[in-house]
């Protein structure tokens, strides 16, 4: 049986947002779905994720703000990935993201949002279906 | 089989009907049995273990009367953009009744940074309101009488400076120090277990704290230095008792501080405030609540020595819980916060904040706020339940569930005890392991809805956005350029010499406040006095654990 290649995702906590349940939850979750999970912890910049990114080599970042700084350190974290030759890589957001901001963020690059009361369920699926393709 | 979907149990003859469920259980997962009687209550002693509100040990409530006295403090927590448009929210709080102030600061005020840092991009103004100096500060309490109005600021890491900060505006308005009312947050401990907003290393970080407990007694009696907090630890994902446990075993750990800094126990236990959070179980947040008062009691007298009736006697502050309010449906949330905010007054809370409905989506609208508010006046006003002390006295229910909250609670103390105490504990990542597994759990059972969140995984339909509070990046610009100005027109040979001897103290034992007060005044800005420190300190990195 052929060795299956492990989804590797990194979990990221960008900008000054101490907020950590629902990354380690969503970590743990993906962590238990059979996936390679690295979580860089609290208060990471732009720069500090992409480099992150580049090192472990992720197929997926999944991004939690709840500090609402989203529409500034997400732009900048996908033009980062994009220069680092990353611009492949899913990018996902969970928090604390206004309804008006979707769109703009999904234009900018982010492969789906994940709004509070998303199951962890849906969000593996999500992973899973993304690496099929 | 979902919720909305159930059938009607019928028993046959002579069978006990079947229940709804396997077992159940609180939101924390306590089981739950189906009566409590007499029987539970055997060997209970309650003259001694309930004794009279106002007297030991306390479980019945602070004070003779509580709310036929005086209402609970309804202290709406706020804060966003610049000092200006968070001093216009204060003033329309104050005329709509609210009781008191809460003041909510952004991620940069909270970790030490000034508005125009490169790390404070995206973030200023966002969460709560932009302090970087004292000039901010006064903005912040234009036309309020500090002497008249009590202040609760939310603050932990730079907790003494935002505090130098408060104490200079209350001495230009001419108050006097020892008339100051309110409360600091200020509780370190729970940022390394929950909250995450550490900047300074454990040891240091509780030297601070105990200076102001120091400097709070001498100079400002009725102040609370410090909010010992258990609402992070639930909003993390802890369960109750752990919420419970957890914030008891902080409360030991500053007295033990304060006590090897040579003060006398009933010179600053006193100004020692509490913090839980008020969340869906309706009896577990009454249980817990009256177990805390009795065990701090039980704390104070035993493990501290303490004699003061005021030593021992457990005042809190509640919240309703944030993690329980959905995006989903969001007018859900006026229901879910009214009876998190009844349980917080059935347990005999001194001052409350009730959440808006629109939390999972932003900082409240001004509509959102009003009805936070008017929930607790409705409660207060119009349902009685203001009327009488400690209604569920006596319950062979809430009685038991208190008991037995209390006794789970010690287990996890004598552990931490056994783990050589909080801060040791903490650098072993127990509290912190403890609350990611619960949180975890809670996750999974809502996964496989065995817990219903009513709008989320049962009774979900179409969703119509509701008008949410937008802060942009505007109040980022204008603090720079107030910043700008302020380093213009301050002494900045003063502000250099107050930094050093700042710094130097900070290597020394002497209390900090006195130097933090000269440099606040010199208007030194929070980030260059939160830099100096951090140069002598250092920064406190976390060994994260999922």
């Amino acid at each position: 049986m052929p060795a299956e290649k492990r989804i590797r995702v990194l979990i990221a906590k960008p900008g000054l947002d101490g907020h950590d349940r629902g990354a380690k939850i969503i970590a743990r979750a993906l962590r238990d779905a059979g996936m390679e999970v690295i979580y860089t912890g609290l208060r990471q910049t732009p720069e500090m994720i992409a480099s992150a990114a580049v090192q472990e080599d992720v197929d997926v970042i999944g991004l939690s703000i709840l500090s609402g700084a989203h529409n500034t350190l997400v732009p900048q974290l996908l033009e980062l990935l994009k220069q680092k030759g990353m611009g492949d890589v899913t990018v996902l957001l969970g928090g604390t993201i206004p309804e008006a901001d979707i769109s703009g963020l999904k234009k900018a690059g982010v492969a789906e949002i994940f709004l509070p009361g998303t199951s962890t369920q849906d969000i593996v699926d999500f992973v899973k279906n993304r690496a099929a393709k | 089989m979902p919720a909305d979907r159930q059938p009607t149990p019928r028993p046959a003859a002579g069978e006990k009907p079947p229940e709804r469920a396997p077992e159940f259980t609180t939101v924390s997962g306590y089981p739950i049995r189906g009566l409590y009687s007499p029987a539970d209550l055997s060997g209970h002693d309650a003259a001694r273990e309930l004794g009279l509100p106002g007297a030991p040990p306390y479980t019945r409530g602070i004070h003779p009367a509580m709310y036929r006295s005086r209402l609970w403090t309804m202290r709406q927590f706020a804060g966003f953009g610049s000092a200006r448009d968070t001093n216009e929210r204060f003033r329309y709080l104050l005329t709509q009744g609210q009781s008191g102030l809460s003041v909510a600061f952004d991620l940069p005020t909270l970790m030490g940074y000034d508005s125009d840092h490169s790390l404070s991009e995206g973030e200023v103004g966002k969460c709560g309101v932009a302090i970087s100096s004292l000039a901010d500060m006064e903005a912040l309490f234009d036309r309020i009488p500090l002497g008249s109005v009590s202040t609760s600021m939310t603050i932990n890491s730079p907790a003494a400076i935002l505090w130098a900060m408060y104490l200079a505006v209350a001495e230009k308005q001419g108050v006097d120090w020892k008339l100051l009312s309110g409360t600091l947050q200020n509780d370190i401990l729970k940022e390394y277990i929950a909250q995450k907003e550490y900047i300074y290393p454990p040891k240091p970080s509780m030297r601070l704290v105990i200076d102001t407990f120091e400097f709070a007694a001498r100079h400002t009696p009725k102040f609370n230095p410090i909010s010992i907090s258990g609402y992070h630890i639930r909003e993390a994902g802890s369960t109750a008792i752990q919420e419970l446990a957890f914030t008891l075993r902080d409360g030991i750990e500053y007295v033990e501080w304060g006590v090897r800094r040579g003060l006398a126990v009933d010179d600053f236990a006193p100004a020692l405030s509490f913090f839980f959070n008020a969340h869906n179980d309706f009896f577990e947040q009454i249980a817990k609540y009256r177990a805390a008062r009795r065990l701090w009691y039980k704390t104070m007298t035993e493990r501290f020595g303490a004699k003061l009736a005021r030593s021992s006697a457990l005042r809190f502050h509640a919240q309703t819980a944030g993690c329980s309010l959905t995006a989903q449906q969001p007018y859900n949330n006026v229901v879910r916060t009214a009876v998190q905010a009844l349980a917080a007054v059935m347990g005999g809370a001194q001052s409350l904040h009730t959440n808006s409905l629109d939390e999972a989506w932003a900082l409240p609208t001004e509509f959102a706020a009003t009805l936070a508010l008017r929930t607790q006046q409705i409660l207060a006003h119009e349902t009685g339940v203001a009327n009488t002390v400690d209604p569920f006295g006596g319950s062979y229910f809430v009685e038991t569930l208190t008991n037995e909250m209390e006794e789970a609670a010690r287990k996890y103390i004598r552990k931490i005890d056994d783990l050589g105490g909080m801060i040791a504990a903490i650098e072993q990542g127990y509290p912190q392991r403890e609350i990611a597994d619960a949180a975890y759990r809670y996750q999974v059972s809502v996964d496989r809805k065995e817990k219903i969140i009513v709008g989320v995984n049962a009774f979900a339909g179409e969703e119509t956005p509701i008008e949410i509070l937008r802060i942009g990046e505007s109040v980022r610009e204008e603090q720079t350029a107030r910043l700008g100005k302020l380093r213009a027109e301050r002494s900045n040979d003063e502000v250099a010499r107050q930094l050093a001897s700042l710094r130097l103290a900070a290597q020394g034992t002497e209390n900090l406040m006195p130097h933090i007060y000269s440099a606040v005044k010199a208007y030194a800005t929070l980030g260059e006095i939160c830099d100096a420190l951090r140069e002598v300190f250092g920064t406190h990195e976390e060994a994260s654990v999922t």
